[in-house]
């Protein structure tokens, strides 16, 4: 545990403010006649976005006396409402983490083994584009892909198109809301993305389906959440866990993993048997219900309990309630939604369900998400591209409408219908976020180049060839964030402290490696500052309030049918799809239809993940504040199951999947809050690279236990809770 | 059932409270040592004012030994601070609600008391001193010849005794925090301990240096000194047997107390009886059975017993039992009183 | 002069322990040290449930036996607001606060003087709520002033069943939990 004192750890850690940075002064009030003593020196405050994680609420940074102090919420911005989430909060013990990537690396010994020596920022880029233009020369700039999550991918995605290498993916979609989207997009004609357009303030009844709001740390829903908690809306949770939000809801349907679309598709039967469902929203906008209606005849509370262990009553109760508050009522579409490989079909049966209760562009339900329009920079045009990206050859997953990244994964190993020689991984921690690590070394053996540009030596940077240290967030400029929400708004994220060793800014890196490839005219400008003033002087946005303020709002325009909203939708039908023709042309369910999950080999339990509200994935365990909060996960057992196992709480055992994969060591949780035939672990921790020195073996990683996955067959979506682990225990 | 969780993670607070290690334990073994010294001294004392033979009744007394081991509490209890260059402040304020600062203050007036008494008998307990400074038997005669003020001096200390030894045991037990603490008890235990102790350390050291004729080299003298009975004379028979008989007492007297400290627990809240199992099968139970109890109390209770009936030789083996049993009952209390806390009673 | 006080409604309340690092960039805690902490509380069997989530810190009890047991007056009950502060040039270390505090809300600080929540007097003396107050993406904490009938910490404690920690103590705890 870190025993220095904070104050002077700053002292050695001093660093001062950051030329780009601007904002108002305000001395604090010097020390009270109080002992302990209280913050005192000169403040200057500068607002950015956060990307602790990717719901980039707005912030303001504090600076005292040259060193990074605080960082707070944005009261201007819609989505912190000036209140970060912890993570946010935290981002201070980012900056300042010891465990960060300060130089860039070069491997010296085998890839995996983490052996590196430190080079300048000249020999790295030079090395990198030397690397990739041979691989152009042999194969095309097609070979080259680019891994990317993140803002500070832009130029990355930039540069690299317009070298020619098109292929890319990101794991927001084939290993997380991906099947959402698909599922929407099939049903409504649109997609929801990021923020969802869930009213939970205003709801009167709310359902979650996994969804673990209060862990799940989605500011903006955490704090809608807890609104509809005071206003007394009817929550409903559906989690084999008892999350935090399940002791918040009224009723708690403790399902069981993987049966969730039978009880959905028993709500939807009670609905429509009872007449209890929307009539006119149906009538006007529902393509297909009676054969809709007809499907789904069978699907009876009595059949769906005995598939989900939830009692019939309480499936016709909890189905009441919501049509009680229909349209106020809302049927979260959930965020990661990829547990089973059929979750696009979930996903739009949680659409369908939703639109029974006729909630679409409604008060309490689903709003329509209004943007603003910030011109984009003159940038010249890019090249026509060579070949077709190989993420998802000839629509092998014919719903998919983004890259697919363990296809582009795939079509590196099988160098088919051409080779990936080069990858370029931007803030995307393969080794652990993609299912079936072994897959994923198998493609990185394959490759002449890997580059990874990291704040941290996580897992994937130990395998690169050369290592670019980013700048974390508050230490750079990014391309602005246009949000979508209740009101459209623009964030601007711009540098507060200067790094504390040699990393630089992602856009920096991506600019310099954009000329070194001869492609420096398609960043045609001296830095962000330059960019961005343009970007506003084409829009008329005055950039410097924007620099004080970070957030501008867009216009107010109505986003309900009671605000006097339009609906449409942009589906073959144009209308709500309840029976899908594309579906069935494609040889899929046009109505999502059930099929039992398999049952767990003796002495296995089915293992499931999710989130720590103090931790981002794989990305913040050495934080100095969120690795005392939380510095391993733990795993869930239901305490009678742990009882037959000889299991004592707080005692270590290893896990071993069905594929003979052994977990690190990690602690039992024994625990009334689960499931006696499933385990949960927090996803992210159980680190195997030694230079994440404080996060260490720490726990155990779910991501390595997750080898046997299903994919999604209509959009590439892949499994995260097919796996099925039993108990190693330890001497 | 609940299962209970907590993100607290302060050193010396998670799991249990530990702020205090054997710095606090020597610092009350010495300080309840000391009172009894000074009771056992001052009762003494007094019977001199009533004219007995003065030379068997000084030799039970040992302030300049009870100054030397005040110096050494003192000196752990400030090892044990945290903020050592700040220790004046305790000597800026008193502050009548805090047992400790009443102690500080207690321990500044013990100082010039032991001082005294022990000037009263400096020349001859050391006489290479008497012979080279002569105006000590001056200073010494003076005081004996001021009845008043030997008086006034042997009130003062029994008085500041018995305050010393109860306050040692009033610091902890005014902790409504700590239930296993949480004991009127604690504060007479602590004292009748403190005077077995005391009776315990008069014992040994006069029978280890009963140094007749009193030493008169330099360090021979300044260690015979600190102990050296006043005279030529050693501890005569009855005195002796008066502080065997005396120890007897108080252990009887200390078993007793710790017994009423357990039926007090027991008969209290739900937090008190569960400070029981940390004395009694907690992690403490052997010390506290073996080597307060048994070894600290009922060996040596036997011993003297059998010393007194002449069924068996007399050694220094319940003394050296009597003194260790004394350390071990602070150390075990202190420890298992940290790790003692407050059951919430009302379910939330 | 306002007698502060903190009320914490655990119905929405989720643990994310926001309020915990909020004070510490805030005050400037060490690492590996906390000023409050997060307490959960199960109860019941599988499915029967219930949680209560609870965000702990120093009570600023009416009756600190941390105050009345300090040796120097380094803890005491500062005018502003009657909250239990602690004067670290007044403070030797001797860690009886730490003991007498039954709910563990202190700590020794590494510069060696008895540490815990202090209100964040010196917010609030700006006008602004305690750092851990204003972060809480739930708004579940609300601080005020206990002495003033038409505060928001009154109306809460009039309008909602309550609880303190510990009310057997007798230290009369100011921070109130919601249920
Ligand atoms: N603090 C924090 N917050 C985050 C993130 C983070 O890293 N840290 N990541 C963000 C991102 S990118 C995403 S995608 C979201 C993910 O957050 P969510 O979208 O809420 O993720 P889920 O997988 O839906 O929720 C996991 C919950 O599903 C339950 N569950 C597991 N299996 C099943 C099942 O078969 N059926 C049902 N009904 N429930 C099941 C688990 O017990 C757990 O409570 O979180 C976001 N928020
Ligand atoms: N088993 C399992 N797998 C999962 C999930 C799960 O719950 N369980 N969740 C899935 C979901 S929902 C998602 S969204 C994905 C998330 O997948 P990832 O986005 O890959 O998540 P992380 O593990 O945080 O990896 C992020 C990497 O980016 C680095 N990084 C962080 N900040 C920066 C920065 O500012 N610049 C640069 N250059 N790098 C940075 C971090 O050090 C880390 O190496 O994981 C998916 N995979
Ligand atoms: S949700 Fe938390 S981590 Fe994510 S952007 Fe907002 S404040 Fe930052
Ligand atoms: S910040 Fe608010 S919601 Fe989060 S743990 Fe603290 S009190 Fe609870
Ligand atoms: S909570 Fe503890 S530290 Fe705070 S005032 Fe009460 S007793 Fe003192
Ligand atoms: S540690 Fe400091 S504040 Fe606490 S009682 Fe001792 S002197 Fe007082
Ligand atoms: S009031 Fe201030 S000091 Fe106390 S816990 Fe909250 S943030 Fe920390
Ligand atoms: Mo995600």
């Amino acid at each position: 545990m870190e025993q220095l004192s904070r104050r002077r750890f700053l002292k050695i850690s001093a660093a001062t403010l950051g030329a780009g940075a601007v904002g108002s002064q305000v001395p604090v009030v010097s020390s009270l006649a109080m002992g302990t003593k209280p913050p005192a020196g000169k403040v200057e405050t500068i607002p950015t976005y956060c990307e602790m994680c990717f719901w980039k609420c707005g912030g303001i940074a504090h600076v005292r006396d040259g060193r990074l102090w605080k960082f707070e919420g944005n009261p201007l911005d819609p989505m912190s409402k000036g209140r970060l989430c912890p993570r946010g909060t935290a981002a201070v013990g980012t900056h300042y983490d010891p465990d960060r990537i300060s130089k860039p690396l070069i491997r010296t010994g085998e890839r995996g083994k983490e052996e590196f020596k430190a080079v300048t920022w000249d020999e790295a880029l030079d090395h990198v584009a030397g690397k990739m233009k041979k691989i152009a020369a042999e194969h095309g700039p097609e070979s080259i892909a680019l891994w990317k999550h993140g803002t500070g991918s832009r130029f990355f995605e930039h540069v690299l198109r317009a070298y020619g290498a098109i292929n890319k993916g990101a794991p927001s979609f084939a290993q997380c809301r991906g099947p959402r989207d698909v599922g929407y997009l099939l049903t409504y004609g649109t997609g929801l993305g990021s923020p969802e357009p869930t009213d939970i303030a205003n709801t009167n009844c709310l359902v979650l389906i996994g969804t673990h709001l209060g862990e799940n740390m989605h500011n903006t829903q955490v704090q809608e959440f807890a609104q509809a908690v005071a206003n007394k809306a009817t929550i409903i949770v559906v989690d084999p866990r008892y999350s935090v939000a399940a002791s918040k809801a009224k009723y708690w349907l403790p399902v069981k993993p993987g049966t969730d679309l039978a009880l959905v598709l028993a709500w939807m039967n009670v609905l429509v048997s009872e007449g209890l469902y929307d009539k006119e929203f149906v009538a006007k906008y529902g393509h297909g219900f009676d054969k809709f209606a007809a499907a789904i005849k069978e699907n009876t509370p009595e059949w769906a309990e005995a598939e989900t262990g939830i009692p019939a009553a309480t499936i016709r109760a909890t189905a009441r309630e919501m049509a009680k508050a229909r349209p106020a009522a809302l049927v979260h579409p959930g965020r990661r939604v990829n547990w089973y490989g059929d979750d696009a079909q979930r996903a739009r049966s949680t659409a369908l369900l939703n639109a029974l209760l006729g909630n679409w562009g409604r008060r309490g339900g689903l709003f329509l998400q209004a943007g603003m329009k910030v011109a984009g920079y003159p940038f010249p045009k890019f090249p026509e591209a060579g070949k077709p990206k190989l993420d998802n050859p000839d629509r092998k997953w014919p719903f998919a409408d983004e890259e697919v990244t363990t296809g582009l994964r795939e079509a590196t190993i099988t160098g088919k219908p051409y080779p990936i020689k080069g990858w370029l991984v931007y803030a995307a921690n393969l080794n652990m976020t993609l299912p079936n690590e072994k897959e994923t070394l198998e493609a990185i053996s394959k490759l002449d180049l890997l580059v990874v540009v990291d704040t941290h030596p996580s897992e994937i940077t130990g395998y690169a060839d050369v290592v670019l240290p980013d700048t974390m967030f508050l230490e750079r400029h990014d391309d602005f964030y246009v949000g979508w929400g209740r009101q459209g708004w623009t964030a601007l994220r711009q540098p507060v402290v200067p790094p504390p060793g040699e990393q630089k800014p992602a856009w920096w890196i991506a600019k310099q490696l954009g000329e070194r490839l001869g492609v420096g005219q398609y960043m045609p400008f001296k830095d962000m500052d330059e960019y961005l003033a343009a970007r506003c002087e084409k829009s008329g946005i005055d950039y410097a309030k924007l620099k004080k303020e970070g957030i501008l709002m867009g216009p107010k325009t109505p986003i309900t049918i009671e605000e006097g909203a339009e609906i449409a939708f942009d589906t073959p039908s144009k209308k709500v799809e309840f029976f899908s023709e594309q579906l069935a042309k494609a040889g899929f369910d046009p109505v999502p239809r059930y099929t039992a999950p398999e049952k767990a080999p003796d002495g296995h339990f089915r293992l499931v993940t999710g989130r720590a509200p103090v931790h981002t994935f794989s990305r913040t365990q050495t934080n100095l504040y969120l690795r005392d909060l939380m510095k391993e996960n733990e795993v869930w057992v239901n305490a009678e199951t742990a009882a037959k196992a000889g299991l004592r709480h707080g005692q270590y055992v290893k896990l071993r999947n069905q594929d003979g994969v052994v977990s690190g060591r990690v602690k039992v949780k024994a625990t009334q809050r689960i499931r006696p035939d499933t385990l949960y672990m927090v996803y992210g921790f159980g680190h195997s690279s030694r230079m994440l020195k404080s996060a260490y073996q720490m726990g155990a990683s779910a991501g390595q236990l997750n080898t046997r996955y299903k994919v999604d067959p209509l959009m590439g979506g892949t499994s995260i809770h097919q796996n099925f682990v039993t108990f190693v225990k330890e001497a | 059932m609940i299962e209970i969780t907590t993100t607290r993670h302060n050193p010396l607070v998670e799991p249990v409270l530990s702020v205090w290690s054997w710095e606090i334990p020597v610092y009350l073994f010495l300080g309840g040592m000391i009172a009894g010294m000074m009771v056992l001294g001052g009762l003494n004392m007094l019977r001199i004012i009533k004219g007995e033979r003065a030379e068997s009744f000084y030799s039970v007394q040992t302030p300049v030994l009870g100054f030397v081991l005040l110096n050494l509490g003192m000196g752990a209890l400030f090892l044990d601070l945290a903020h050592k260059l700040y220790v004046y402040n305790v000597y800026l304020a008193f502050e009548p609600t805090s047992p400790m600062s009443w102690g500080s203050w207690v321990l500044i007036l013990v100082f010039p008391v032991l001082v005294l008494s022990a000037l009263i008998r400096l020349p001859e307990a050391w006489p290479w001193l008497g012979d080279r400074v002569p105006a000590l038997r001056g200073w010494s005669e003076a005081i004996l010849a001021r009845a008043g003020l030997v008086k006034a001096l042997a009130w003062l200390n029994v008085l500041l005794g018995i305050g010393l030894g109860i306050y040692t045991g009033i610091l902890l037990s005014t902790m409504v925090a700590r239930p296993l603490w949480n004991s009127a008890i604690l504060g007479p235990l602590f004292l009748v301990s403190g005077l077995s102790a005391a009776a315990a350390m008069v014992h040994l050291v006069a029978s280890l240096v009963p140094g007749h004729p009193a030493p008169r080299g330099f360090l021979s003298g300044a260690l015979a000194m600190l102990v050296q009975p006043l005279g030529a004379a050693p501890p005569d028979a009855k005195t002796s047997v008066s502080l065997v008989k005396a120890d007897l007492a108080f252990l009887a007297v200390e078993l007793v107390l710790i017994g009423l400290l357990f039926v007090g627990l027991a008969s209290s809240s739900a937090s008190h009886v569960a400070a029981i199992d940390l004395l009694t099968s907690g992690k403490y139970a052997t010390i506290f059975w073996w080597v307060v109890i048994v070894a600290g109390i009922l060996v040596p209770l036997a011993l003297q017993w059998l010393e007194l009936g002449h069924r068996i030789p007399h050694t220094i083996l319940p003394a050296l039992l009597v003194l260790a049993g004394g350390f071990a009952l602070r150390w075990v209390m202190v420890g298992a009183g940290q790790a003692s806390h407050m059951i919430a009673a009302t379910g939330m | 002069m306002a007698r502060y006080g903190m009320v914490i409604d655990t119905a929405k309340c989720v643990g994310c322990m926001d309020c915990v690092v909020a004070c510490q960039t805030e005050n400037d805690v060490p690492f590996g040290y906390c000023r409050d902490w997060i307490v959960t509380e199960t109860r019941g069997e599988f499915p029967n449930l219930s949680l209560e989530i609870r965000s702990e810190r120093c009570n600023h009890c009416d009756n600190p036996p941390c105050v009345t047991c300090c040796p120097t007056g380094a803890s005491h009950v500062e005018s502003f607001g009657k909250t239990v502060q602690v004067t670290a040039d007044k403070c030797i270390g001797c860690k009886a606060c730490l003991s007498a505090c039954p709910y563990g809300a202190r700590f020794v600080h590494p510069d060696g003087y008895a540490d815990k929540c202090t209100f964040c007097l010196h917010r609030v003396k700006e006008g602004k709520d305690p750092a851990c107050v204003s972060v809480c993406p739930t708004h579940c904490m609300v601080f005020g002033d206990l002495d003033d009938p038409k505060s928001a910490v009154n109306q809460l404690l009039k309008s909602r069943k309550h609880h303190t920690l510990l009310p057997e103590a007798g230290t009369k705890p100011r921070v109130f939990y919601l249920t």
